[in-house]
């Protein structure tokens, strides 16, 4: 049987930079998609020649918004995708969307061309709120967005949604969540904002001495709240939470999403996209310009290897504490017997005293052979995940 | 020239209040005469120190010769030796004064004459020195020449009316100063053939020269193979090199004699053979006595400094010992606190002083330091009739067992424009002060007299200074000796623990308010953790304040996105290296700066 392989693509444009997102992307022209394009498809192709033995179970295109570019571009890459690479008949194709780039004429035109999964990027169901956001959508854009996706026969839909917006209340956060709920999307991923350098809300409330000009942040009491309502409010209309930001209904988990926290492998296409193939990881370059430029003038073989840095060879110390601080993204958590089956040591041998302690702080449970976060543990969990990091003498 | 008579030779100091030009004219003068091209003169040539250039003053005292051909058609020898300007540096300018003959004041056209400008020409006087005017910065649109060389007149006493005005900074009328430093710094004076007698004035140490002297040969001639003592230390040894200083480097000669300034070197391995201060004989032929030497001085602030990192214990004593080498007034000793391990407790002459060789070790020996609040010494009187130094404040006796303390007051004088009288008379007040006297050197600027006790300076006293007179102020002081007062100790309790290395001494007056800022400063720095903090000031086991570091709620990555995990390990990486940089007591973590926040407890 061949191994399992993910294959993330990304696609760097949108139509206005979001006032929250620090994610590679930006408007651009046709031409400059055109090129972007042709540049990934030679990537794709490329790049199979090394995962030959490989069966590959998810394809995601993420960016950006993906649905700006024409669905005969989004076949074209899918076709360079099925051409090159072994795909399977029942793998889970993904295209991230949003609202007010699309019609129902698109959305069947992507159907055919094999996506089946959609993940839209709603954020929020109040339009002052989506405003603030830097959104280019309404409520109404979305909905209508929504249905042509359901008449186009999708049935596996992904919301996004972010809680602690600026100018938000738990009442109008409790809306829309009653309002997204209501609508049935098969998974919902509920993150809360986080102001990340480079954006504009960063340049808002972190860089001024003067926040008050612009609407306020959530306080830490409000914004605790309507993390417990999300827990609260999904949990009532059937999703269950498999993953720390992550809610689905049963089986229709993200399994992409999943593939990451287990350590499958993955190749990642287009500018900053990050693969994990053979305990190596690498990030591509980020330089739009000049990863379209590579393509265009090197030998195939040459391009791939200008496009990839970072390459890291990681050892196995790296892949050990990977293993735990991804794993316990999940509910579920890491499972001790996969671990010793992995690593040809307990989890007992390497983690013993970190385990121990941070049982004692209730912040881990062990039980049924896995180890996973408590809901204490779930709200601080980087410093949970910290702890698997070993020092580099400590290696066994 | 090869043989230089005494007659042609003037060694020379430059003395001034910070920032009236000092180091530009040390520049000019070394230009001027030739020693080096203009090509090759970096701004500042005797501040060579990377941290001196930083700040702009000068620390260590630095010796350069130059060779100047005057008017009357002969060749001059000049050996100049800069001083630094700041308060907490004036041992060091009494070391460099010993090696001279005259010295010439440089005063800022602007500002006048400054509170520095009077202590440098007084230890100048005191070490018998011919003192010179020169008004300097004359260039400036406020220059007011005329003005400042009645001033150096009426408030010094020195004749000013014919000194020359300057500009160190576009070099005009350097050419006076020259032509001055010839005729009026006398020649130096002593017989060659002698037994030698000569001054340690510096020394510093090379890894393959060993521990080189800086000095002023009074008496006598050496050279190499002089078998050498040190009459203090008794230490002998053969000499190897002797020569003179160039712009930053050591240039070799034959020998050097009575009126010379110059280096030795002579395998010595051990910087404590050859002390500052001391005489170098000939072994063979000694002199009578040693010359007088200086008076040693005793470091007046101490603070606790620990490696950041435990295992650095020996590398910080080592860095320690080497800076000691050329820094006699540098103290200190072993210390261990329950909060941060093994350290050394440090004695300065200042905060500035503390606060440069902080800087140096972090810089030069790449340490990273974690550094407790300064402390004064106190004299603790106990029942028993014992008297007690103290310098660390976790050493206090219970208070059933002292009668009563002590605490060092200071003289200080301050120099201030009549507008900003008001304001630093009341900082002067809020910090104890006793008012002494007050008088005005002009229709506008006037010298407040205030005793002060040391340990309401050694803060932020300087800061507030400059900040209430719109940076017009300036400020010295001397010690007076100690004086009897009420004195608490206020500990820092962290989760109910007291932290030892955040206890100080304060008085009583001031305990409640600097505790409750104190408190106030920890809560921002302490980072909420996994439960409550409570932080609370207590003097004697009685709390009297409190702060609390909220329980952590959330911490929590956002979204990971494309599989970019590689960037995720760097954040969890941070978090962990954060950790590492805290101070584990009891149960919390503290990071290391939180143990210098009790310098920032700003006043306003």
């Amino acid at each position: 049987m061949k191994q399992e392989l993910e294959i993330y693509i990304h696609i760097p444009f949108c139509v206005q930079k979001c006032a929250y997102c620090d994610f590679l992307s930006g408007p651009a022209g046709r031409e400059e998609q055109e090129a972007y394009v042709r540049a990934l498809r030679r990537e794709i192709s490329t790049a199979s020649k090394m995962a030959e033995e490989y069966e590959v179970s998810t394809v995601f295109l993420g960016g950006g918004t993906p649905s700006i570019l024409p669905p005969e571009a989004v076949d074209g890459i899918l076709r360079t995708v099925r051409e090159s690479f072994s795909l399977s008949p029942n793998a889970e194709i993904t295209m991230e969307l949003n609202p007010g780039t699309d019609g129902k004429e698109k959305m069947e035109a992507y159907r055919k061309a094999g996506i089946n999964r959609l993940s839209i990027g709603l954020q929020s169901a109040n339009d002052q709120e989506l405003h603030t956001l830097g959104r280019i959508h309404t409520w109404q854009d979305f909905r209508n967005t929504y249905e042509a996706a359901r008449k186009a026969g999708f049935a596996n839909i992904n919301i996004d949604l972010m809680s602690a917006i600026p100018g938000q209340t738990l009442k109008s956060y409790e809306k829309t969540l009653e309002r997204v709920c209501s609508l049935c999307p098969e998974h919902i991923s509920a993150y809360s904002l986080i102001l990340e350098e480079g954006t504009l809300f960063w340049d808002w409330y972190e860089k001024t001495d003067h926040p008050k000009d612009h609407p306020p942040l959530p306080d830490e009491e409000t914004e605790r709240q309507m993390y417990e309502r999300t827990k609260e409010i999904l949990h009532g209309y059937g999703y269950e939470r498999y993953e720390i930001s992550n809610y689905a209904k049963k089986g229709k988990e993200c399994r992409h999403n999943i593939g990451y926290w287990r350590r499958i492998p993955y190749l990642g296409f287009g500018v900053g996209a990050a693969s994990l193939f053979e305990e190596q990881r690498w990030s591509n370059l980020r330089d739009r310009k000049k990863y379209v430029e590579i393509w265009s003038e090197n030998e195939p073989k040459e391009a791939l290897l200008l496009t990839r840095e970072e390459v890291q060879k990681l050892s196995g110390r790296e892949a050990q504490e990977e293993t735990m601080f991804l794993g316990l993204r999940m509910m579920e958590g890491v499972s001790e017997a996969e671990f010793a089956a992995r690593f040809h040591h307990t989890v007992e041998e390497i983690y013993g005293d970190e385990i121990r302690e941070l049982e004692q702080e209730h912040l881990i449970q062990r039980k049924q052979g896995r180890i996973a976060l408590t809901d204490h543990g779930i709200d601080v969990s980087n410093y949970v995940m910290a702890c698997f990091l070993k020092e580099e003498e400590e290696e066994i | 020239m090869s043989v230089i008579d005494q007659k042609h030779i003037r060694n020379f100091c430059i003395i001034a209040h910070i920032d009236h030009g000092k180091s530009t004219l040390a520049d000019r003068i070394i230009e001027d005469t030739g020693l080096l091209t203009s090509r090759e003169m970096q701004s500042q040539v005797l501040d060579n120190m990377d941290l001196e250039r930083e700040r702009g003053i000068t620390i260590k005292a630095q010796t350069v010769r130059t060779v100047y051909k005057a008017k009357d058609g002969e060749e001059y020898v000049f050996n100049l030796i800069d001083t630094p300007g700041h308060v907490d540096f004036n041992y060091e300018v009494s070391r460099s004064l010993a090696a001279c003959d005259g010295a010439i004041l440089v005063v800022d056209a602007a500002q006048g004459v400054e509170a520095q400008t009077l202590a440098n020409v007084y230890l100048a006087l005191d070490h018998d020195l011919d003192v010179f005017p020169v008004i300097n910065k004359v260039d400036l649109p406020s220059a007011d020449p005329d003005r400042v060389a009645e001033e150096i007149e009426d408030v010094i006493g020195i004749e000013a009316t014919d000194a020359p005005r300057i500009s160190a900074k576009t070099g005009l009328n350097i050419d006076q100063v020259l032509e001055e430093i010839v005729h009026k710094i006398p020649a130096p004076e002593g017989d060659p053939e002698a037994p030698l007698q000569a001054l340690i004035f510096d020394s510093v140490y090379d890894s393959y020269k060993g521990v080189i002297v800086f000095c002023r040969i009074k008496e006598g001639t050496v050279k190499k193979g002089t078998k050498i003592q040190m009459m203090a230390t008794g230490a002998k040894e053969e000499v190897v090199e002797v020569g003179y200083f160039g712009a930053g480097r050591f240039i070799p000669c034959d020998e050097l004699s009575a009126g010379m300034v110059g280096y030795i070197t002579a395998s010595i391995k051990n910087v404590k053979d050859a002390r500052v201060g001391d005489t170098v004989t000939d072994a063979d032929r000694p002199c009578d006595e040693p010359l007088p030497g200086y008076k040693k001085v005793n470091p007046m602030v101490y603070c606790g400094m620990y490696p950041a990192d435990g295992a650095k214990y020996p590398d910080l004593r080592d860095a320690l010992e080497k800076l000691q080498l050329n820094d006699a007034s540098l103290q200190f000793e072993p210390e261990t606190s329950i909060a941060l391990g093994f350290g050394f407790r440090c004695g300065f002459l200042g905060l500035l002083h503390l606060e440069i060789i902080q800087e140096r070790l972090e810089r030069e020996y790449n340490l990273d330091l974690v550094t407790t609040a300064p402390s004064v010494i106190y004299k603790v009187h106990k029942t028993n009739g014992e008297v007690i130094e103290l310098t660390n404040p976790s050493n206090l006796p219970e208070p059933s067992e002292i009668d009563y303390m002590e605490e060092p007051m200071v003289k200080a004088e301050i120099m201030v424009t009549s507008e900003f009288i008001g304001a630093i008379m009341d900082l002067c007040q809020e910090r104890r002060g006793e008012y002494q006297g007050m008088e005005y050197i002009e229709a506008t600027r006037a010298v407040l007299h205030y005793h002060l006790p040391l340990n309401e300076i050694i803060y932020d006293f300087f800061d507030a200074l400059k900040s209430r007179s719109r940076g017009y102020a300036s400020f010295d002081y001397e010690m007076l000796g100690y004086k009897q007062s009420s004195l608490v100790k206020l500990d820092i309790l962290v989760n109910k623990e007291e932290v030892d290395a955040l206890s100080f001494i304060v008085f009583e007056g001031s305990a409640y308010d600097r505790g409750r800022k104190m408190c106030e400063k920890l809560k921002e720095e302490i980072p909420r953790q996994l439960f409550e903090i409570p932080i609370q000031a207590a003097i004697g086991g009685k709390i009297i304040a409190r702060e609390t570091v909220k329980a952590l709620r959330k911490d929590v990555l956002a979204k990971c996105y494309g599989g970019d995990i590689s960037r995720k390990r760097k954040l969890l990486e941070k978090q962990k290296e954060g950790k590492k940089r805290m101070r584990q007591v009891g149960n919390v973590e503290i990071p290391q700066k939180a143990f210098m926040s009790v310098l920032k407890l700003d006043d306003k």
